[in-house]
């Protein structure tokens, strides 16, 4: 495609994309270098059913004043990005300096929000993409197989993980895992243990989660490997086929080679999804024990009445960092099989 | 039949006579859209607020228990997104610190004759809610069950906790006590009224400086501890909405919620020889405190600064008559404890009245507090689960809270 038609062609969508995607994450990126302004407080006399006393309160009027020659709040620059709450510089140089073993000032570390919820995040990330894209594989090799009047209704009915909400999905499966739900009734017979709860322990809770995670990203993987299915050159499996080779090779030999880019597509989304784990997160009622890094962004949000901009800012551009340096390998491998093809 | 003579009852109270001048009933312009939580005694006081706004009136209500999360973003927009909300004692400073609920003087003066005077709740000289009733949480128990094991009603921590054991060990209950321990607002209230009955403070004196890494604070968290290895092992996903499903299936004994779920408790609807067993009791108190481990709460009314007088006019005046309406009150005696003119307390209403006797706390009201309650409700959870110490946590609260304070502008 010569340049000139090309840049006509993507022209509409680079504007979108700036407009929604680039812009929004550059006034992110600006909020998260500002914190609020000081607030001016002052003693009042507060009366209630249960009598009089004197309190604080925020003094609305100088706080405005304040707020309106000041909209954007203090400029913090990267502070925000180095408290406790986020990268921790002080706190893991602290650790690092009174440390008696390697193992404290690991625990002390991962003590720490956003450590915490990184490890999360990345456990889970690279729990559930191995299964699914190896789940989505096997699946879509089984239905290909299928004589065609069952394959609408298999493919139907193998896509419904995919389909449901994830929260209405996690909110299902949570009262399935209930002690009194059918899933969680059933462990405790199986395991004899009248105690056995999928919902106490933060091992089993992330367990139960990358189970769910596998469970809703296999589809994913099922839909793309299928379509890829389709494109397998049919001679080289007949020539296999007639040379005496097993259906284990013939997969081996042929149709893994020719679906392998299809994989690597397949990783880098659900490495990108993944990392964006939430809502089985709140479907779960997981917050106490698994928090992921959008977990942290929405607690920022949403924490108690106070909406903390700043660190909600700074949280979604590490969050995008993080991103960014998990595909890279990925991206630079896609690149060079671009760059043989051609 | 029991909701038809309660909704008869319910009109027949928004057609009585109000001594003030301007009765509040009968909204005819303007239109109403408040903000509110989710449980039974607000559904009961909003089916009071919508006869009394009459059926001409233009009326939403939103009941949710996420209204904490949701108010001060959706009062900030101009114009508001409600026109009301029910606030307490908690959540009305995070409406107050940005000026997003407006002073009711004028309206109160206008509609609110048949008021209590300590329903209005001045702030600064001005009166910026209506309170209609006071909340507090306390315990609950199953009689038949403290009486086969020969246990009296506990009235401190330690005996509630001997109990608790006693009737696991007698193999009568699994997990015979119950509390609200989901990690979030829940799980940080019950350190809130644990380290209050203990007599802690939660900010150095006259500062926003956090005080709960001390000897008090690690005295509560011990208790609440030894309450959760006694409660079911999904303590941190259960609400008190969650609690009290556990109870009303028989497989709690012991438990401290709020004094308004006697309104569902109570009700005709589920195990009836379950609700014939359970009794109310005080507040115990804890550490050899004198004031109950627990805090005092009112609910109320209040106005959204940024929606047309005409709103809030309408608003107030479906709010306040059902806020001053004597037949609610005396029609739901045990719904909760009202603080309406005129109402004679149920038989659920001790626990409370007592609370209030013994000088219990009411909420703390600082405008930093809610970040305070946000740093407890999710660094406390490690060592519920026995990964961490208690000065760990408590140390982990404080730097959580600082951290947050500081980009707030508090510190």
């Amino acid at each position: 495609m010569p340049h000139r038609t090309f840049f006509w062609f993507i022209l509409p969508t680079a504007l979108a994309m700036i407009l929604f995607i680039g812009l929004p994450i550059v006034s992110s990126f600006f909020q998260s270098l500002h914190i609020e302004n000081e607030q001016v407080l002052m003693e009042v006399e507060n009366c209630d059913p249960f009598g009089c006393t004197t309190n604080v309160r925020v003094d609305v009027e100088a706080t405005e004043k304040i707020e309106a020659e000041n909209p954007l709040g203090r400029f913090n620059g990267f502070g925000t990005y180095t408290d406790r709450n986020h990268l921790a510089f002080d706190e893991i140089r602290e650790a690092w300096d009174n440390k008696t073993s390697i193992g404290e000032f690991k625990d002390t570390v991962l003590n720490l929000p956003f450590y915490k919820a990184l490890l999360f995040t990345l456990t889970f990330c690279f729990a559930v993409t191995p299964p699914v894209i190896v789940l989505g594989f096997i699946v879509a090799l089984s239905v290909n197989t299928l004589a065609k009047k069952l394959k609408g209704f298999i493919v139907f009915g193998t896509i419904l993980p995919m389909i449901v909400t994830p929260l209405i999905g996690s909110l299902v499966l949570f009262w399935m895992i209930d002690s009194q739900g059918i899933i969680g009734a059933s462990i405790q017979i199986l395991f004899d243990d009248p105690n056995l709860s999928l919902k106490a322990s933060s091992n089993l809770t992330w367990i139960t989660l990358i189970i769910y995670g596998i469970w809703h990203n296999t589809p994913f993987a099922f839909v793309v490997f299928y379509a890829a299915l389709q494109t397998v050159p049919q001679d080289p499996l007949e020539a296999a086929f007639i040379d005496g080779a097993s259906r284990f090779e013939r997969v081996r030999f042929i149709v893994i080679p020719h679906l392998y880019p299809v994989a690597t597509f397949i990783m880098l989304i659900c490495l990108m999804d993944n990392f964006r784990v939430f809502e089985p997160i709140i479907g779960f009622s997981a917050e106490g024990v698994a928090q992921s890094l959008s977990w942290m962004i929405y607690q920022d949000l949403r924490n108690e009445n106070k909406m903390l901009f700043g660190s909600a800012g700074a949280t979604s551009m590490l969050t995008i960092l993080g991103i960014a340096f998990l595909l890279t390998p990925v991206l630079i491998r896609t690149w060079k099989e671009f760059k043989t093809e051609r | 039949m029991k909701k038809l003579i309660i909704s008869l009852l319910i009109s027949f109270a928004s057609t009585s006579v109000f001594a003030g001048s301007h009765s509040p009933c009968g909204v005819t312009s303007g239109s109403i859209n408040i903000l509110a939580n989710e449980f039974t005694t607000y559904r009961i006081f909003m089916d009071e607020v919508k006869s009394c706004a009459g059926p001409d009136a233009d009326f939403n209500v939103t009941h949710s228990v996420d209204h904490n999360k949701l108010q001060v973003a959706a009062l900030s927009a101009n114009p508001a997104e409600f026109s009301a909300k029910l606030v307490t004692n908690g959540s009305i400073t995070p409406l107050m610190n940005d000026g997003l609920i407006r002073p009711l003087d004028d309206l109160v003066a206008k509609y609110g004759s048949n008021l209590n005077d300590n329903q209005k709740i001045t702030i600064d000289g001005k009166i910026y809610a209506v309170a209609f009733m006071a909340n507090a949480q306390h315990l609950w128990y199953r009689e038949s069950i403290l009486n086969d094991l020969g246990i009296s009603v506990p009235s401190t921590y330690e005996e509630v906790i001997a109990a608790a054991e006693k009737i696991k060990a007698a193999g009568v209950m699994e997990n015979p006590y119950a509390g609200a321990f989901k990690s979030g607002w829940n799980l940080g209230q019950e350190f809130v009224n644990m380290y209050l009955g203990h007599g802690g403070e939660f900010f150095k004196s006259g500062s926003a400086q956090p005080n709960v890494n001390n000897e008090k604070g690690v005295a509560a968290l011990n208790v609440i501890k030894k309450l959760t290895e006694l409660s079911n092992p999904d303590f941190l996903t259960q609400d008190t909405n969650a609690v009290k499903e556990e109870w009303e299936s028989g497989n709690v004994a012991l438990m401290h919620v709020w004094n308004s779920g006697a309104a569902s408790l109570l009700d005709d609807e589920g195990d009836q020889n379950i609700k014939a067993d359970t009794r109310l009791a005080p507040s115990p108190t804890v550490g050899g405190g004198d004031k109950p481990a627990t805090t005092l709460w009112w609910d109320g009314i209040a106005i959204a600064t940024n929606t047309s007088d005409e709103n809030a006019e309408a608003s107030f005046r479906a709010l306040v008559g059902a806020a001053s309406s004597t037949d609610l009150a005396n029609n739901n005696p045990n719904a909760t404890v009202w603080l309406i003119k005129g109402y004679t307390p149920g038989d659920t209403a001790g626990p409370v009245v007592d609370a209030a006797s013994r000088g219990t706390t009411p909420y703390p009201s600082f405008p930093h507090m809610s970040l305070m309650h946000g740093a407890l409700s999710t660094e406390l959870v490690e060592f519920l689960q026995g990964n961490e110490s208690a000065e760990k946590a408590l140390a982990d609260v404080e730097a959580a809270y600082i951290a947050k304070a500081t980009e707030q502008g508090f510190l």
